[in-house]
């Protein structure tokens, strides 16, 4: 600040007054933080005061404010409502809650802030923890004359897992409990016993009232108890450090760059460390070492980079690095596995399903990935570790994840760049869920491949005949089973060489543990798909005749055999009719409650987007239909 | 002398670089919406960066309302020919067929018409899957809530509650055929740091941003500039000469121009730095009733 002064007592241009103000922004820091907490303990309120108490907000916005917070259903009478300079959304007005994170800036003379709005309500959890993702620090707010509740714990329990180490505990509301210091402790002391095994490194418990003023940007009046710092004080001094650049290297490639002939390098983001041009550099998965020829920026080739520049690298060696690896220095080996541990925050309506593929992108790298196994769910109350088989929305579970292809990668807590991801979902494309690596794991590493040297096409050559899997889906009662009995008789007839996997059959062994629950479903088909393809690897025709209610255990089917391998054949019955022929007696029984989790009663089926074959059995006879089934195989080249 | 970037502003450059290399490696057919102004040239600046020594690896795409300002064209033709990348130009011709214009028509019409249905337009026949756009979280309430990554289904409906989370700097760029992505490099950047950094990267910018006395009418509070025959007089308005500014560039009969004196960078960033008054203060489009950005997103405007 003396800086400023000076100069600007010995120039007046703008230029110079503008330069003395860069200098002295050089000097103030940058603080990512959320506020969090549970629905109306006034965290917009707090964030409007900041940036209101701030001297931020516009005159022009101020007057839209002023003028909103006069509607009806407004609850704040002749006050001016500041939530209404953070909610956005009409939604939100309507609701009166906030729905989505938001993103603030403000600045006061010591920082520069980048405030996450983050909503409290269960429902938007999701969009709690995305907030979190990206802030170094956490305001947590609690009603005064609530205390701690469930939501408080869950976005504690998410703060910490999301690797925060920082908060401050704002107790709101202190005007409406007449600034009671003995509540304000009973709270404070509440949280802190909870938050314990968090391992917070510090919690700064402040005493506000985000609506009066009390203790957000000026001490309060009301509270001579209270000797801590204000909210906007503490924000202004908490040290929170974030710099990677002392841990070991590591660079994701994003972008192959290659204008012409003469120039070959690749683009990315720093994530960890530092590096020069003539060190020695490992990209994996490779494993190819090479030595970085020069660090190509647009301003120039840089002598160093280091955590957070985004650069372009190109090696004295000719070596082919494409996105999606990551290079690092030989000191410091990332794990190269395709099975990994991870804590898994669940975002979606739809629950987390063991053996159901997703999509998981981590850095610049995408593959297929399972949950193998879900190891115990996190009670966010208490912190104890709960036996379950799936994870619901808003859940936290530590899983066992397996990938199509090995992924690069490191413990989140080593370097939340390399170690985290997301999952999504194949068919809505939605995020599904946020994960954090716990560590890569050894059986990966372990258990290798055999190569076997008889191949699929040298057992398919012998039969003479092109092995595929028919996989026929529709309701129980459509008629898979009875078209499939006809196919196979007339295959076998012709000589062909063929296998019948077939849903009630194989419940009575391979697949005899398990029951009718989604998880177990999803299950069942995983099972009998990788039988397929082993059949399929066997050389022969493979018909498999199960409801398989879900698109993506399908897909999944379909992606574990080879191109033209899979034709999916839809038994299309409408429910009536199934119902009316219920040729087991089970539509009967489900409609009695006597059986839960029936397809089309109480479970749901997802009809085949784009299936190779539409049957309708409503008019023709199943020998006519598998003699269709039969001209298709003919067309495809199969028989 | 000038100074060099801060670190913050070195961090924001950095960030919106990884997300433009992001959207070139994982998209097919992306484009970088161009709409002239200030944030456009910066996207722009940082394209010629992500990319380098290459060249942005997509074309520019300027959808052109017909009611721009005559500098704002000229400076747009000569920016793209300066840095040797592909400017595309679409116009909603039906609309121009039609007479679509913001005097007899209204803003809310011309704006639907020849921005959203334009967009619509250029995106159905390059079959474009994502666009750079220039739009900040500071500008407006509803764009604060705006992700980086702003999915938009086959009619370019964009639905708030319907959002992809984005946790640390993982996107999900997944679209099915016919949907798009809108991406937004410059979210985290304030009007403030992209005048800061345009003056410290010496990015041109178009002339109407610099005060200069120029023919005005004021019209409910607005001072609208005269910038050919086709803005209608209205009875007793004489346009007169005033020294006036642009803070924001949009059609020249809906943004309104503020009297300053600022003529350089320096005092432009001096004047906002003072400034009470919101960026998008000029804008008439944004005052039709609360809540009409949102509307205006949610039917595919940008």
């Amino acid at each position: 600040m003396a800086r400023l002064s000076v100069v600007g007592d010995t120039n007046d241009s703008a230029s110079d007054r503008l330069a003395a103000r860069l200098v002295a922004e050089e000097d103030r820091g940058l603080l990512r933080f959320l506020t969090c907490g549970s629905v109306d303990d006034g965290k917009s309120t707090l964030i409007g005061r900041l940036l209101y108490d701030s001297q931020l907000v516009f005159e022009d916005q101020l007057k839209n404010v002023q003028k909103e917070s006069k509607r009806p259903n407004s609850t704040m009478g002749a006050e001016i409502d500041l939530s209404l300079l953070v909610d956005g959304l009409q939604a939100e007005r309507e609701q009166g809650i906030t729905i989505d994170v938001a993103y603030r800036y403000f600045a006061t003379p010591r920082r520069k802030f980048i405030v996450a709005d983050t909503p409290g309500h269960v429902q938007y959890t999701r969009n709690m923890a995305t907030g979190a993702s990206n802030c170094d620090f956490g305001v947590l707010l609690i009603d005064a004359r609530q205390g701690v509740l469930t939501q408080t714990r869950r976005h504690a329990c998410i703060l910490s897992l999301l690797g925060i180490k920082k908060v401050a505990l704002a107790v709101n509301k202190m005007d409406l409990i007449d600034f009671d210091q003995e509540r304000f402790q009973a709270i404070v002391d509440d949280f802190t016993a909870f938050a314990e095994p968090l391992g917070f490194e510090s919690i700064e418990a402040i005493p506000v009232s985000a609506l009066k003023g009390d203790n957000v940007t000026a001490p309060s009046a009301h509270m001579h108890w209270y000797h801590g710092p204000t909210l906007l004080g503490h924000l202004e001094t908490v040290e929170v450090s974030r710099s990677r650049d002392k841990d070991p290297f590591r660079f994701p490639v994003q972008w192959v760059n290659r204008p012409h002939l003469d120039f070959r390098g690749v683009s990315g983001t720093v994530a960890g460390g530092r590096i020069a041009p003539g060190d020695e550099v490992v990209i994996h998965p490779s494993g190819k070492r090479v030595h970085v020829a020069r660090i190509v920026t647009a301003d120039g080739d840089l002598d160093v980079a280091q955590e957070g520049d985004a650069v372009t690298l190109t090696f004295a060696e000719e070596v082919d690095a494409s996105r999606g690896d990551v290079i690092t220095t030989p000191d410091s080996e990332p794990s190269v596995a395709d099975q990994l541990a991870s804590k898994i925050i669940w975002f979606d309506e739809e629950a987390m399903l063991p053996g159901r593929n997703y999509t998981i992108r981590c850095g610049t790298q995408s593959a297929t990935a399972t949950v193998s196994s879900l190891k115990y769910k996190l009670n966010v109350d208490n912190l104890d570790h709960v036996a379950g088989k799936t994870l619901e929305m808003n859940e936290v579970g530590l899983c066992n994840l397996s990938m199509t292809k090995p992924l690069v990668f490191d413990p989140y807590g080593d370097n939340p760049e390399t170690g985290s991801f997301i999952l999504i979902d194949r068919f809505t494309n939605a995020t599904v869920a946020a994960g954090m690596v716990e560590f890569g794991l050894r059986r990966a590493t372990n258990v290798k491949w055999q190569e076997l040297s008889v191949d699929k096409s040298s057992r398919a050559g012998l039969k003479g005949q092109k092995p595929c899997v028919l996989w026929f889906t529709g309701l129980s009662g459509s008629g898979k089973s009875t078209i499939a009995n006809a196919l196979e008789k007339r295959l076998h007839a012709l000589g062909r060489h063929t296998y019948m996997l077939d849903g009630d059959n194989i419940r009575h062994g391979l697949n005899k543990d398990l029951g009718f629950t989604d998880a177990d479903r999803v299950e069942n088909i995983r099972r009998v798909a990788e039988a397929a393809r082993l059949f399929v690897d066997a050389g022969l025709i493979v018909m498999v005749s199960f409801i398989s209610p879900f698109r993506s255990e399908r897909r999944m089917a379909r992606d574990l055999v080879g191109e033209g391998e899979f034709i999916e054949i839809y038994v299309d019955t409408p429910l009536e009719v199934c119902e009316a022929r219920d040729p087991k007696g089970l539509y009967r029984k489900a409609r009695a409650g006597l059986i839960k989790n029936f397809t089309g009663i109480d479970s749901s089926y997802e009809r085949p987007e784009s299936p190779e074959l539409d049957l309708n059995t409503s008019e023709l006879t199943p020998e006519v239909l598998a003699e269709r089934v039969l001209e298709e195989l003919r067309r495809r080249d199969v028989v | 002398m000038k100074q060099v970037l801060s670190s913050y502003l070195r961090q924001l450059e950095a960030e919106s670089i990884y997300i433009m290399r992001e959207v070139a490696a994982e998209f097919r057919n992306p484009v970088m919406l161009y709409s002239i102004g200030k944030d456009s040239a910066v996207l722009l600046h940082l394209a010629m960066k992500a990319f380098y020594p290459g060249k942005p690896p997509f074309p520019l795409l300027h959808v052109d309302t017909t009611w721009k300002f005559k500098e704002m064209i000229a400076f747009r033709d000569a920016e793209a020919k300066r840095l040797g990348v592909d400017l595309m130009v679409h116009i909603n011709e039906e609309g121009v067929r039609n007479g679509i214009s913001p005097i007899t028509h209204g803003s809310a019409l011309h704006t639907d018409i020849m921005k959203t249905e334009a967009l619509k337009q250029a995106f159905a026949k390059y079959g474009f899957d994502a666009a750079f756009g220039g739009a900040r979280r500071d500008e407006e309430k509803s764009r604060a809530k705006e992700r980086i990554y702003s999915f938009r289904n086959a009619s370019h409906n964009w639905d708030p509650k319907r959002q992809r989370p984005e946790l640390w700097h993982l996107a999900n760029t997944k679209v099915n055929p016919g949907e798009s992505m809108r991406v937004f490099p410059l979210s985290n950047w304030t009007e403030l740091d992209v005048w800061t950094y345009i003056y410290l990267e010496d990015i041109p910018v178009v002339p109407l941003y610099f005060a200069k006395e120029r023919p005005v009418v004021e019209r409910d509070g607005t001072l609208i500039m005269v910038d050919d025959d086709r803005l209608p007089l209205e009875e007793g308005e004489t346009p007169q000469m005033r020294k006036v500014r642009f803070r924001t560039l949009g059609c020249y009969p809906l943004t309104g121009a503020i009297e300053s004196e600022a003529t350089t960078l320096p005092e432009i960033i001096e004047e906002l730095v003072a400034s009470r008054h919101s960026e998008r203060q000029g804008r008439v489009i944004d005052h039709d009733q609360v809540g009409s950005m949102e509307k205006k997103k949610q039917e595919g405007y940008f």
